[in-house]
């Protein structure tokens, strides 16, 4: 069995503070509460302060691009799908230079999971607007605040049918590591967005902030309802909901390939070359 | 005996299949078969031909003259009746074209009136065409039978008795009308059946056989026909085709299926591949083995998407941020492109770069007769570390320094080692650095130590003609077959080689071959590209100092043909 000691990383160069480092132990826990090696999943993160999160923790890892984690998670599941595959990225990463994987992402349905580093502001470059933060903040790109709306990632997901929308908080640690349980037990996409305070950029969506308004979604919550779901996914502001909003199952992908379903890994399947011959002749 | 049929008509009118029946007809007789197809971007209607050329020798280009027109619509007798060779003939359907020609050079046969009277339905109105070209080409209907069996018998007995029907009409009727027919075409002796193939199957087929288990891209005139062969045969040979959403997704995609531990390969044209540009940029800081292919066509921008042109040779070779090793083959045949995709897959995954195949409209969309293909000839190495030789390691880093530059590639999960990779600057281990002494360490490793070694694997340019030429026809990719041609017509008169390239990056050393001595003895050396600026000739120079003394350039979108280079070389 997996212990948490299995899991030790490279030290992290986030700031002193940030919510990235609880998030980190609750992945951790999470792993080893599902009984995972190191060996048996493949991360892949992108670029941001988020990105940066398999290097400090252990598993095969891939750190691509900046708003690219999905399609590299769902090639790699395509071609081996007896990997947990696990994207991580930040509110940028997938929902500002990524938001076309993800809405692909939803309909393709590999048996994928993201955990999306929802802090409401840009990190690494420093401060500026996210696709997430809250209209009329100024920042020193958005001098007269944010004119835009901000993206409701819940909201979108279940409006895609999505196979799994969760919203998580990293001060709500023990939930949060609940959370992320189900979202890799979920045969299916999974979504959890997960809300962080950013020390140095955001000062006002603060730890305390989120902690006056975070709620678990009750057991009266139905995951299971669209309509429901859709009414809660609209919650954000004065009370933020968190947990499971929305979960429906729908065939993954993987099983609807003629290739891969009931089938070893495409990794594993062998390569026949001479059966191939054959279709040279149909040229003549 | 050198022929050239061009079917013209609208979109949607059939004059594909007609080409096509006539293509593979002419290669089962055993003639050597040249097609090339011009059309419009649309689906139903303007202006679209076919062409093909067959003879009793090599061919390897597309004339000017054609000697049987067959005009589906009217605009295609108006546009092309001067293109009639002498003794040449246009057939046409005035009834249906609504309009009547009184040339003897134009021969009215009612297709569709022939189609009703003899198969009762108007549909075999191409049918009576070909068996029309039997007739006038004095062939008789066996190898056409044999076709519309294999091309209907999906569609029942009835249909294929149909056309069988109509072609034996069409046939003859025109061996009763067409007095002017003087056409003679040489029996050949018996089991001479040539393969046909275009320029996008060999790609395909090179693919699969190398083992290639993933392909994802994102559908783009000239480049799709790869994305349909792939599909076609997934559920067959295991293969994943995957339709991205657009073409970043398609390169990230293959790069996640090659970091499992599978060959991958993406493919676009030039406006799709500068989408995919960041993503070679990963593939090459990663050290992600994946074969591109690139479909040339007009462009900037949008372009002409059904046209040719050889305009993205450079964006190819200096594209994406950043520098890492990549390899370029340009096949300028079916049959090279079936080889080079064969090497592109076997080198990009013994070198852990990106490989390309870069090809056109013209070159994906020609049919080309030959003896076959050499299955034996790809070669099948898996680099890849897999489980067996896992276990047995103490100690795995993906990324560690070695004499090659070439790190040990592992299949992740098949061991307890980690996989680990950054398109950060990374260590050995694949984790995020930022230190001055490992930076350099890791260009060295990832490219300086293994440029040299990826550029002993390339092939020099082929010389074909003399081997003291006066005159140098120097190329790249799909000009291949028409400078090769003109090669045979010219050296009953000229001192002339054809200098190709089909590995172009890295450039050929000249070890093995000093083309460069070749280029520098002859006294007129011309280098002949589908394009505006030679953007070959600009490398050569940059690669070689040497600077070639006569360029030729066609850029309005469509191939050279024989008469282009044959009127300019002997001018």
């Amino acid at each position: 069995m997996p212990e948490l000691d299995d899991y030790k990383g490279q030290k992290p160069s986030w700031c002193p503070g940030c919510g990235n480092y609880s998030l980190l132990k609750t992945f951790k826990e999470a792993m080893v509460e599902l009984g995972l090696e190191p060996h048996q999943i493949i991360m892949v993160s992108g670029i941001g302060q988020a990105g940066k999160l398999p290097h400090y923790t252990k598993g095969n890892t891939f750190n691509g691009l900046h708003g690219r984690t999905l399609p590299v998670a769902s090639g790699i599941r395509l071609a081996n799908h007896d990997m947990h595959v696990i994207a991580i990225a930040g509110d940028g990463d997938c929902y500002g230079e990524g938001g076309n994987h993800l809405l692909h992402a939803m309909r393709r349905n590999n048996n994928i999971n993201i955990f999306v580093h929802d802090n409401q502001v840009y990190g690494l470059t420093k401060g500026q607007a996210s696709p997430t933060t809250q209209e009329g903040t100024v920042t020193k790109t958005q001098p007269f605040g944010v004119l835009l709306e901000p993206l409701n990632p819940m909201a979108l997901a279940v409006a895609m049918d999505a196979s799994f929308v969760a919203r998580g908080f990293t001060g709500d640690g023990a939930f949060l590591k609940e959370l992320m349980v189900k979202a890799l037990q979920h045969k299916g996409f999974a979504l959890l967005d997960i809300l962080q305070p950013c020390i140095s950029y955001n000062r006002i969506n603060t730890l305390s902030w989120y902690r006056e308004r975070v709620y678990r979604i009750g057991e009266d919550h139905d995951p299971g309802d669209r309509d429901a779901a859709f009414r809660l996914a609209q919650e954000f502001g004065e009370r933020i909901p968190t947990g499971v909003v929305y979960r429906q199952n729908r065939p993954v992908l993987e099983d609807a390939l003629p290739v891969l379903a009931g089938k070893p890994p495409l990794v594993k399947q062998p390569f026949e070359p001479a059966g191939m011959v054959k279709e040279l002749e149909k040229f003549f | 005996m050198d022929y050239t049929i061009r079917i013209g008509g609208q979109a949607g009118q059939g004059l594909q299949t007609v080409g096509a029946v006539l293509a593979k007809l002419f290669a089962r007789h055993g003639l050597e078969v040249f097609t090339h197809q011009d059309y419009m971007s649309r689906i139903r209607g303007g202006h679209n031909y076919y062409q093909v050329r067959f003879a009793d020798g090599p061919i390897s280009s597309s004339r000017r003259l054609v000697d049987i027109l067959i005009a589906l619509d009217k605009n295609t007798a108006e546009l092309h009746r001067n293109s009639l060779a002498a003794g040449g003939l246009a057939i046409y359907d005035a009834e249906t074209i609504k309009g009547r020609y009184e040339s003897p050079q134009f021969l009215d046969i009612p297709f569709r009136k022939i189609a009703i009277d003899s198969a009762g339905v108007r549909l075999m109105e191409n049918t009576v065409a070909v068996g029309a070209v039997m007739g006038m080409l004095d062939m008789d209907l066996d190898l056409l039978n044999e076709l519309l069996t294999e091309t209907f018998s999906k569609k029942g007995r009835e249909i294929v008795d149909q056309n069988i029907a109509a072609a034996a009409a069409g046939s003859q009727y025109a061996r009763h009308h067409c007095s002017e027919c003087k056409f003679v075409v040489p029996s050949m002796p018996e089991k001479n059946r040539r393969m046909l193939l275009d320029g996008a199957s060999p790609v395909g087929l090179g693919a699969l056989m190398s083992g290639c288990r993933f392909f994802a891209a994102y559908p783009m005139t000239p480049s799709t026909g790869i994305l349909n062969f792939m599909a076609e045969k997934s559920r067959e040979y295991s293969l994943v085709v995957e339709q991205a959403e657009d073409e970043i997704c398609a390169i990230n995609m293959a790069i996640g299926a090659s970091f499992a531990g599978v060959r991958s390969m993406t493919g676009s044209a030039g406006g799709g591949f500068a989408l995919m540009v960041e993503g070679l940029s990963l593939a090459g800081m990663t050290e992600t083995p994946v074969v591109i292919f690139v479909g040339q066509r007009p462009a900037p921008a949008t372009g002409l998407p059904t046209r040719t042109e050889q305009g993205d040779l450079l964006f190819v070779l200096n594209a994406a941020h950043g520098e890492f090793p990549r390899i370029v083959m340009a096949p300028g045949s079916p049959e090279q492109s079936f080889y080079l995709t064969g090497r592109a897959f076997d080198l990009a995954e013994k070198y852990q770069v990106p490989a390309f195949i870069i090809s056109d409209q013209y070159l994906i969309d020609s049919e080309w007769t030959l003896d076959g293909l050499d299955a034996s000839r790809i070669r099948y190495v898996d680099y890849r570390l897999r489980a067996d030789v896992l276990a047995e390691m103490e100690e795995y880093k993906r990324h560690a320094y070695t004499e090659t530059g070439v790190s040990p590639l592992a299949e992740p999960g098949a061991s307890t080692h980690l996989v680990v990779t950054d398109s950060d600057e990374h260590d050995e281990d694949g984790h995020i650095v930022e230190d001055a002494e490992t930076r350099a360490r890791m260009v060295e490793k990832r490219m300086l130590k293994k440029m040299p070694l990826i550029r002993d694997e390339i092939e020099p340019p082929l010389l074909y003609g003399s081997d003291k030429p006066d005159t140098v026809i120097t190329g790249w990719g799909s000009t291949y077959g028409v400078m090769k041609e003109a090669v045979d017509v010219l050296q009953k008169s000229h001192n002339i080689a054809m200098l190709h390239f089909s590995e172009i990056w890295p450039f050929p050393g000249t070890d093995t071959f000093d083309y460069l001595a070749i280029l520098k003895n002859a006294g007129r050396t011309v280098c002949v590209e589908n394009n505006a600026s030679s953007q070959f000739a600009r490398l050569v120079r940059m690669e070689t100092g040497y600077e070639f003394t006569h360029l030729l350039n066609k850029y309005d979108g469509r191939p050279f043909l024989l008469e282009d280079l044959l009127e300019y070389l002997d001018a």
